[in-house]
């Protein structure tokens, strides 16, 4: 999965779809992995890596992330990778 | 090195365009301590869910009713409504405090006395009062509030065959501006039917007319109401002294003054915009001195408010079951506080706030308890902060209504604890187990047993 190239992305969690007008915001933990996406990390990638830095179990995290995976995908902000290659 | 505290992801889509006109902000703010106690440590010591309720609270409120009506009316005297909520330790402080008891059923008579309230001290409302039950009230004495005419040939039998007068008054009901008309408890002022009750009991002389009685409503928001409801009274009270030199003792006004509480579909909060004991005692007094009583004529103003007095002290300490989305994308959060426990969750938007710090991120939320049952929703749409399983959650004010009409539905029902004084907390009703339920069970012989 990664964030679509229209999606304008700020540091401090703001999110802009110039197609649709719309803006989100996203909390750090959201924010980080949004860059990580961004920078084609893979869903294992992004576990281990807010694993280490938090105080969070693999099981809850990879609960979390496929549940804000969801919601971008929801918001039309990400896109599965056949998407992108179709 | 240490790791950060994590939070769950979110992403949130910003609606500038659509201000939400429900829209109340965000309770960030943790309530990790009630009366001094950790909420958490309730939970480890009680289970979870868990009733408390803080004595302070309730001998506040009442100091408060108390002093917004004896300030302005010269005899005021409180009646603890038990239907509210009757566990014996919250009766035992209003009645510490000073209230008298109102009970609708021989059960909750039976209560009062064991609680040790006088029979003299007991006003019996309600419109289902048994030969027994009346019986049970003539021979305590206690002030027997008259519902209907096959209540009143019933209590005038007894009076004669157990040679006594017991002490009665009517229940009066009327239009006092508001919508929809409360007529179905007592007998009608405008149409005569209060009249025609007070001749049959005055001319009868077998009955002690010592009271007129009302209860015009539940959650009043308008205190205007009760100005006309004692106004009517009082020209009732007046007409019996007129035509029979009778004095009636007290008048009644029941209960129904709102807590803070919001109702569903109110735009603003009900710590805002309900009255205040002062509201009411201001529009109920000056109505009552207004009336043409002589000054050593002015009647006891009895008052049953039961949820203003109890709502605030009330809190339902729950757990966070689950996270999930809904088909589109709503965040469902489940805990283990279902409507069974909580009532009042269809009346009332109640305030829902975390046990636990947060960040000030939110999310949109329905809160579902734990039934297996579609209208299991203690909150439709509250912004919460970003809960997680386990995490803890108080329910406020909910001391009213809950721990009397809870159901032992799917799951048992939880423990109550009340914090006193000193800040120390005591159980006031274990919780249910297994044999509570199966104790009032009998099985018939032929189906003790099976093969599968």
């Amino acid at each position: 999965m990664r964030i679509k190239k229209n999606i304008a992305i700020s540091e401090s969690g703001f999110l802009f779809n110039p197609i649709t007008g719309e803006s989100f915001t996203v909390n750090p933990i959201g924010t980080e992995i949004i860059q990580m996406l961004s920078d084609g990390r893979s869903g294992d990638e992004i576990s281990g890596a807010i694993c280490d830095r938090y105080q969070v179990d693999r099981n809850t995290f990879e609960k979390d992330l496929a549940d804000f995976l969801g919601m971008l995908d929801h918001y039309h902000i990400s896109q599965r990778h056949e998407q992108e290659e179709a | 090195m240490e790791k950060f505290r994590y939070e769950r992801p979110v992403v949130r889509k910003l609606e500038s365009e659509m201000p939400n006109k429900f829209g109340m902000r965000t309770e960030y703010r943790p309530t990790t301590h009630i009366e001094g106690v950790a909420v958490k440590d309730l939970l480890a010591t009680y289970g979870s869910p868990l009733f408390v309720i803080s004595e302070k609270t309730l001998r506040n409120q009442f100091r408060k009713a108390r002093k917004a009506f004896t300030t302005r009316y010269p005899r005021v005297q409180f009646a603890w409504s038990y239907k509210t909520n009757y566990m014996s330790a919250v009766c035992n402080v209003f009645h510490q405090e000073g209230s008298w008891a109102e009970v609708v059923s021989g059960f909750e008579f039976q209560k009062a006395l064991g609680n040790g309230v006088q029979g003299s001290k007991i006003i019996f409302n309600g419109p289902d009062k048994t030969e027994p039950d009346l019986e049970m009230a003539i021979q305590h004495n206690a002030l027997i509030h008259i519902d209907h005419l096959d209540e009143l040939y019933t209590l005038t039998d007894l009076a004669e065959r157990l040679k006594t007068r017991p002490r009665v008054a009517i229940r009066v009901n009327m239009d006092t501006g508001v919508y929809p008309i409360w007529d179905r408890f007592g007998f009608n002022y405008e149409n005569g039917q209060a009249w025609d009750a007070l001749n049959k009991i005055m001319h009868s002389g077998k009955l002690e007319l010592v009271g007129l009685h009302c209860h015009i409503g539940t959650f009043m928001i308008s205190t205007q109401a009760y100005a006309i409801a004692a106004g009517k009274l009082a020209e009732l009270a007046i007409g019996v002294r007129r035509k029979f030199n009778h004095t009636v003792k007290y008048i009644d006004l029941g209960g129904g003054f709102t807590s803070k509480n919001t109702l569903k579909g109110a735009y603003l909060p009900g710590s805002d915009t309900n009255p205040t004991f002062d509201d009411y005692a201001e529009a109920i007094s000056t109505a009552l001195l207004n009336a043409d009583f002589g000054s050593d004529q002015l009647p006891t103003l009895i008052l049953e408010t039961g949820r203003a007095l109890v709502d605030e002290a009330g809190y339902l300490l729950g757990t966070v079951i689950s996270n999930k989305r809904s088909s589109k994308g709503k965040r469902i959060t489940i805990v283990d506080i279902g409507v069974n426990l909580m009532f009042t969750s269809f009346w009332y938007d109640h305030r829902v706030t975390p046990a636990q710090e947060f960040t000030q991120y939110s999310e949109d939320t329905t809160l579902n308890g734990p039934l297996c049952m579609n209208i299991d929703v203690i909150r439709e749409s509250v912004s919460l902060p970003l809960l997680n399983k386990g995490d803890h959650i108080v329910v406020h004010t909910v001391g009213a209504y809950n721990m009397t009409q809870w159901m032992q539905f799917i799951t048992l029902r939880p423990a109550v604890v009340i914090i006193d004084m000193e800040g120390k907390p005591h159980i006031i009703r274990e919780v249910e187990t297994l044999g509570t339920v199966n104790g009032q069970e009998r099985v018939p012989q032929h189906l003790a047993s099976f093969e599968l």
